[in-house]
C-alpha cells in the first residue's frame, strides 16, 4: 500500500466501485477466495454426479421409487439455501463439508431429473435394435443408453454448475463462502470495490465453468455437432 | 446433541415467536415482501413474456435471461443494492430495514422464471391449434384469449410457483446484508454463535418454503381442472420446467 499520491481508489476517502489497484494490492486474497470457491463448488458437483447416476439408474427400474425420488427433489430444492446449510450444522459443523453436502443436495435435485429425462430420451427401438445384437444390460447401459443420453445429462450438469457456483456464496453463513466471504466482508465495512470484485469474478466463474461444460460435451458427442443445441 | 436442544428451547419458547423482533412479526414481514415482489414481477414480466410469445419475437431473450437469472448470485445483486446509495438500507414501512433494496432484489429474480416459462408456454401450443383459430377467422386478440391462452396456463402457473420459491429463498438471503425478514434468526444466531436459535429459524424458513410450495401446487390444480383428463398431451405442469435451485 502507498500513501504517495492522495488516497487509493478503493480508500474509505474515494470507495469506487471499480478500483483495479484493489485488484493488484489484494491479488492473493481474491486469488485465495477464488480458489476456495471452486473447490467447493466441484466438491459439491462432484458428488452430486456419483451419488446421481446411481440413483436416478435405481430410480428407473421401480417407478415408485422414480416419484418419490422426484417428490423429495421438489421438496428440498424448495428450501433456500441459508436455511439449508444450518440443518446440516448438528452433524458437520461450522466446515467445509457443510457447504459442500447442502449443495451437494441441490445439484444432486437437478441431476437427478437430468438422469431420467436422459435416459428417457432414448429411443425404444434403438433399445431393441441394442438387445437384438445381443448387448447384455450393462453393455446396453454403458454402451448405448448413456452416451445417447448425455447431451441431456449435460444440460442438466450446465444447469447443477451454474447454480452452484452462484450458491457457494450463502456459504459465508459458516464461513466458507469462497468468494461470498469477501462480499459479506465488503458489505460490513461497506467496501464496495471489494463486494463488486468479489461478485463479478463469482459471475465470470460461472460463465467459465458452463464454457468447459459445454467444450467437454462438444467432445464427448461428436454426433450431435451440427444438430440443434440439447442445451436448456 | 445439544444444539437440537437448544434448538427446540428455542422454538418452544413463547418469547421467541412474539414481540417486535419475534419470528411471528419477521414472518409478516417476509411473507409481505415475497407477496409484493411476486405481484410486481407478474405485473412486469406476464404481459411482455406472453406477448413476445404470441407474436414469435424475442425468443433468444426470454428463454436467457433464466441463464444469466442463474449465474448472478442473489447474495452479490443484494450486496450492491444495499451497499450503492440508492436504494441503501432505508427503511421501507412494513417492509423494514433495507425494504426497497430487498424488494428489488426480489422481483428481478422472480422475472426470469415468470417470463421463461410464460414465454414457452405460448410458443409451445400446437401450432395446428393456432391455424384453426385463425381459420375459423379469429383475431389476432381472440386466438390469444381463446386458444393460446387457456392451453399455456399451465405451464405459466409453474413458472409463478418457481417465482415464489425464488422469491421466498430471495428474502431469506436478504438477512446476509442485514436486510428483513426471517432469515435475521438465522444470522443473528450463527453470529452469536447462538447456534440453536439459528437452526430454529432455520427450520422454520425450510417450513414455511413446503407450506407454500404444497399451497402453490393445491392451486395450481384447482386453477387447471382440465389438464387433469388431458395429461400427456399438453406441456406437463407437474414438474417444474426451468430448475434453479432457489438463492
Amino acid at each position: 500500500m502507498q500513501e504517495a499520491s492522495g488516497p487509493t481508489c478503493y480508500s474509505q476517502l474515494r470507495n469506487d466501485w471499480f478500483c483495479w489497484d484493489y485488484v493488484v494490492d489484494r491479488r492473493e486474497e481474491l486469488l485465495d477466495a477464488t480458489t476456495q470457491h471452486l473447490a467447493i463448488t466441484l466438491a459439491a458437483l462432484a458428488l452430486a454426479v456419483l451419488v446421481a447416476l446411481p440413483l436416478g439408474l435405481v430410480a428407473r427400474r421401480y417407478p415408485r421409487l422414480e416419484s418419490t425420488v422426484l417428490g423429495v427433489s421438489t421438496g428440498i430444492y424448495t428450501i433456500p439455501s441459508l436455511a439449508l446449510f444450518p440443518l446440516f450444522l448438528p452433524f458437520t459443523g461450522l466446515s467445509a463439508t457443510t457447504v459442500v453436502l447442502g449443495l451437494a443436495l441441490y445439484a444432486l435435485t437437478v441431476l437427478v431429473r437430468a438422469v431420467l429425462d436422459g435416459l428417457r430420451s432414448v429411443p425404444e427401438d434403438v433399445r431393441e435394435a441394442a438387445r437384438g445384437l445381443g448387448h447384455g444390460p450393462t453393455r446396453l447401459l454403458l454402451g448405448v443408453e448413456l452416451p445417447l443420453a448425455l447431451p441431456v445429462l449435460m444440460a442438466g450438469l450446465r444447469v447443477a454448475a451454474v447454480s452452484t457456483v452462484a450458491l457457494t456464496t450463502v456459504g459465508t453463513l459458516v464461513s466458507y463462502g469462497g468468494l461470498g466471504n469477501l462480499i459479506a466482508h465488503g458489505v460490513a465495512r461497506d467496501f464496495r470495490a471489494e463486494l463488486l470484485t468479489a461478485s463479478v469474478l463469482c459471475v465470470l466463474l460461472a460463465l467459465l465453468l458452463d464454457a468447459v461444460i459445454v467444450v467437454a460435451q462438444r467432445l464427448l458427442t461428436p454426433w450431435t455437432r451440427g444438430a440443434p443445441g440439447a442445451g436448456s | 446433541m445439544r444444539i437440537l436442544a437448544d434448538t427446540w428451547s428455542y422454538l418452544s419458547d413463547p418469547a421467541s415467536w412474539t414481540g417486535g423482533g419475534g419470528m411471528l412479526a419477521l414472518l409478516v414481514e417476509q411473507l409481505l415482501l415475497s407477496v409484493t415482489a411476486l405481484v410486481v414481477a407478474a405485473l412486469i414480466g406476464l404481459p411482455v413474456a406472453l406477448a413476445l410469445g404470441h407474436l414469435g419475437r424475442g425468443g433468444f431473450l426470454a428463454v436467457n435471461v433464466s441463464n444469466v437469472g442463474r449465474a448472478v448470485p442473489t447474495f452479490a445483486l443484494l450486496a450492491v443494492l444495499v451497499t450503492a446509495d440508492w436504494p441503501g438500507t432505508a427503511t421501507l414501512g412494513p417492509y423494514g430495514r433495507a425494504g426497497l433494496a430487498t424488494l428489488i432484489a426480489l422481483t428481478l429474480f422472480a422475472l426470469p422464471p415468470i417470463i421463461t416459462n410464460a414465454y414457452v408456454a405460448v410458443r409451445e401450443v400446437p401450432g395446428d391449434v393456432v391455424e384453426a383459430a385463425r381459420g375459423m377467422g379469429m383475431t389476432g386478440w381472440q386466438v390469444f384469449t381463446r386458444a393460446e391462452l387457456p392451453l399455456a396456463l399451465p405451464l405459466v402457473v409453474s413458472g409463478l410457483r418457481l417465482a415464489l420459491v425464488q422469491v421466498w429463498a430471495t428474502a431469506t438471503i436478504a438477512a446476509l446484508v442485514a436486510g428483513p425478514g426471517l432469515g435475521r434468526v438465522i444470522t443473528d444466531g450463527f453470529a452469536a454463535n447462538d447456534y440453536g436459535k439459528g437452526i430454529a429459524g432455520a427450520v422454520v424458513v425450510a417450513v414455511v418454503a413446503l407450506v407454500l410450495e404444497l399451497l402453490s401446487a393445491l392451486a395450481q390444480r384447482l386453477a387447471t381442472p382440465r389438464q387433469r383428463q388431458a395429461r400427456g398431451r399438453t406441456v406437463s405442469a407437474d414438474a417444474p420446467r426451468v430448475e434453479n435451485p432457489a438463492g
